[in-house]
């Protein structure tokens, strides 16, 4: 009994999907970046030099801080240094190196204390020592650092999207599965409210509910409302697709035998009918994730999600969006873009992975278009 | 095709009922009496404050009030008064409604105008380099938000000098000659629209590539090349027009993109549309003008919709006979 389930287990769909999966480049790359990404936000407080609200009050728009190897005197740093800085013109904020002092990049600095995991902690991953200060990405117009308000930023950033995806398809699979499978009124009442919800231009109805949002927030309850307006908005498209896989797999023999079996509705819908459409949902849902991604981040830089001091990937966009600041302080804008463009693609390319891999034609061999 | 498009447009009907219903409810559901906001405003006179109670029934039951807001909405086009503009909410919708459809029907000139050569030109060259810088790109560029690529234009317009990085017109506007008007505002128009149109491109493209290949592969296209026609005759007269159906019909899926993307760019560029008005309103709590742009926003997608159904009955008559 035991052999032959073991036999068995070697074919399932799992093992069929991961073969597929591993051979497709492109979805690996996706997935290693996400997970480097997801950890460098875990590990935000480690990484980061300095606290996201850390203010440098001598040092606003520096621009970030090229490595050095070589000082002034031809002396080789094998661990690399950065240049002191000094403000050489206070109204442009410009800054020069001194190149005749040398600020050793130092692993492990002592600094900050922060909690990781409830454990104190207070070593940060890379530093100078006091009183320089090493930016490596810049800092913004308040003087904090852009690496750690980038890293603190995402995890906000990171994290809204799964959390709104795990709302929202909840929502989506129940509300499809029970309009599939009851049909009749209940049926019409549910796609009635998804034409409705999809008929409104999605950044139109992103902005009319926040409006009954207090504007300002504290900003764990922006951090919620973000969520809740997010998979409010999500489950619409899903419930739809949901329910027509539905319609197709509640007259197979199997769900006509559970039913005989006196088994209840809700079980059939949740053990037997939604399990079917998972390979959908799993393709469908991380090529959703960067648009929830993109739902804080559109909030955050009109102004209208995650507020300062708190960073998030958004509201960094949003200091960019003066000319001035584009044209004279350009990381403003290529920090967090490059993040973002490096977040959405990963998921693209996850989900491309999985897409193949979960497309039972593939199986038959034949390259399609 | 007459009972066709009368189906479709009653269709429509209960729709925008819907969405007029569910604007009233998150107009209820905003926080805070906004009567009492706007009586503290001394710029507003008490008697303009008692008029707009009596006209929407503010003091009476919820559903009297939503039958009011109806009316009002039906029978005069009124959507209430705007409070931070001081003029009626309609007045305010209409020129920003005019230059957001401006801005979202050039960007869909842009987003068809690549699509379908450049889709085409993938599809018929499958597999070469062509095709697969082609999908490159439109993988690259699907991972680039509007907000990027808007702030990114921005960036390159603002570094250059060679577009403009703002507004809808320049400062001697009023005093050219209507051809000078007409080349400043495509000036202007050029970058919002290019965002804008950009976003579905990479998607619409690799749509275009794909039902070309389908249709290449059908009986009447090897026929067409039986026959001994020239390759172009094949692919343009015969294989393009069939491919490009399932493009119309994405038309109207594509509208509420466009109408989203052009929200950003309107921020990002300073386009005095629909979108920054919207954003200005909720900033101000300006709730009518908040839920009139919603509604406007999608009455303007319900009705593409339809557009879109009607032009796809034009080009295949199959479907209005189903």
């Amino acid at each position: 009994m035991t052999e032959t389930r073991e036999a068995a287990a070697d074919q399932t769909p799992w093992s069929l999907f991961w073969r597929q999966f591993r051979k497709s480049p492109i979805a690996i790359a996706g997935g290693v970046l996400l997970a480097v990404l997801y950890a460098l936000a875990f590990l935000a407080p480690f990484i980061a030099p300095y606290t996201p609200e850390e203010m440098d009050r001598e040092r606003y728009y520096h621009p970030p801080q090229p490595l050095h190897w070589v000082d002034a005197t031809g002396r080789f740093h094998p661990g690399s240094f950065v240049h002191p800085t000094t403000l050489a013109d206070p109204r442009r904020f410009r800054y020069e190196e001194d190149r005749s002092r040398v600020a050793p990049l130092r692993l492990f600095v002592r600094g900050t204390p922060y909690r990781l995991l409830g454990v104190p902690l207070d070593r940060h991953l890379y530093g100078v020592e006091a009183p320089n200060r090493i930016y490596l990405l810049g800092t913004d117009p308040f003087g904090r650092d852009v690496v750690s308000r980038l890293l603190f930023g995402a995890r906000i950033s990171l994290t809204v999207g799964l959390v709104g995806i795990a709302i929202s398809f909840t929502l989506g699979l129940l509300l499809g599965g029970v309009s599939g499978y009851f049909g009749g009124w209940v049926d019409t009442v549910i796609m009635r409210s998804t034409e409705l919800l999809l008929s409104i231009p999605g950044l139109y109805l992103l902005i009319a509910l926040r409006g009954i949002f207090p504007a300002d927030l504290p900003s764990q309850q922006v951090y919620l409302s973000i969520v809740v307006i997010l998979a409010f908005i999500g489950w619409a498209g899903l419930a739809r697709v949901i329910r027509g896989m539905v319609l197709a797999i509640r007259r197979q023999e199997y769900v006509t035998a559970a039913e005989a079996l006196g088994m209840s509705r809700a079980r059939i819908i949740v053990r037997h009918i939604l399990p079917n459409t998972m390979s959908f949902v799993i393709v469908a849902a991380t090529v959703a994730v960067p648009g929830y991604i993109l739902g804080e981040v559109v909030l955050s830089f009109l102004g209208l999600g995650v507020q300062e001091p708190a960073a998030s990937w958004g509201n960094m966009l949003n200091q960019a969006r003066s000319q001035r600041v584009l044209t004279a302080f350009p990381w403003m804008l290529f920090a967090p873009g490059t993040a973002i463009f490096l977040t959405v693609l990963a998921f693209n390319f996850l989900g491309d992975g999985l897409r193949d891999a979960l497309d039972p034609r593939k199986v038959l061999g034949g390259k399609t278009g | 095709m007459r009972t066709f498009l009368l189906r479709r447009f009653l269709q429509a009907i209960p729709l925008l009922f819907g969405i007029s219903a569910l604007t009233f409810l998150l107009l209820q559901l905003a926080p805070g009496d906004f009567l009492n906001t706007m009586a503290e405003n001394p710029g507003i006179t008490v008697e303009s404050i008692e008029a707009m109670r009596t006209r929407f029934g503010l003091d009476r039951p919820w559903h009297v009030q939503y039958v009011l807001y109806l009316k009002n909405l039906i029978l005069h086009l009124d959507f209430g008064e705007s409070f931070s503009r001081h003029q009626p909410v309609f007045q305010v919708l209409r020129e920003g409604l005019l230059n957001t459809l401006l801005l979202a029907v050039s960007a869909a000139v842009v987003t068809w105008g690549l699509a379908v050569p450049l889709g085409v030109w993938a599809a018929v060259r499958q597999y070469s380099w062509v095709d697969k810088g082609l999908s490159l790109l439109a993988f690259l560029w699907l991972s680039i938000p509007e907000v990027l690529s808007g702030l990114l234009l921005l960036f390159l317009a603002a570094k250059t000098g060679l577009f403009p990085v703002g507004g809808m017109r320049s400062l001697g506007w009023e005093s050219m000659d209507p051809l000078g008007k007409a080349l400043d505002l495509l000036h202007h128009l050029a970058l919002p629209a290019l965002v804008v149109g950009l976003i579905p491109l990479a998607a619409r493209m690799r749509q275009m590539r794909a039902n070309l290949l389908d249709v290449l592969r059908l009986d009447y296209v090897t026929t067409a090349r039986a026959k001994g026609l020239d390759e172009r005759t094949v692919v343009f007269k015969h294989a393009v027009r069939n491919a490009i159906n399932p493009l119309i019909t994405l038309f109207g899926f594509t509208l509420g993109a466009l109408l989203s993307g052009s929200f950003i760019a309107e921020i990002i560029f300073s386009w005095p549309g629909l979108g920054r008005i919207t954003l200005d309103a909720l900033l101000t709590q300006d709730q009518y003008l908040v839920m009139g742009s919603v509604l406007m926003a999608s009455v303007v997608l319900v009705l593409g919709n339809l557009v879109a159904d009607i032009l796809l009955a034009v080009a295949d008559p199959r479907i209005a006979y189903d």
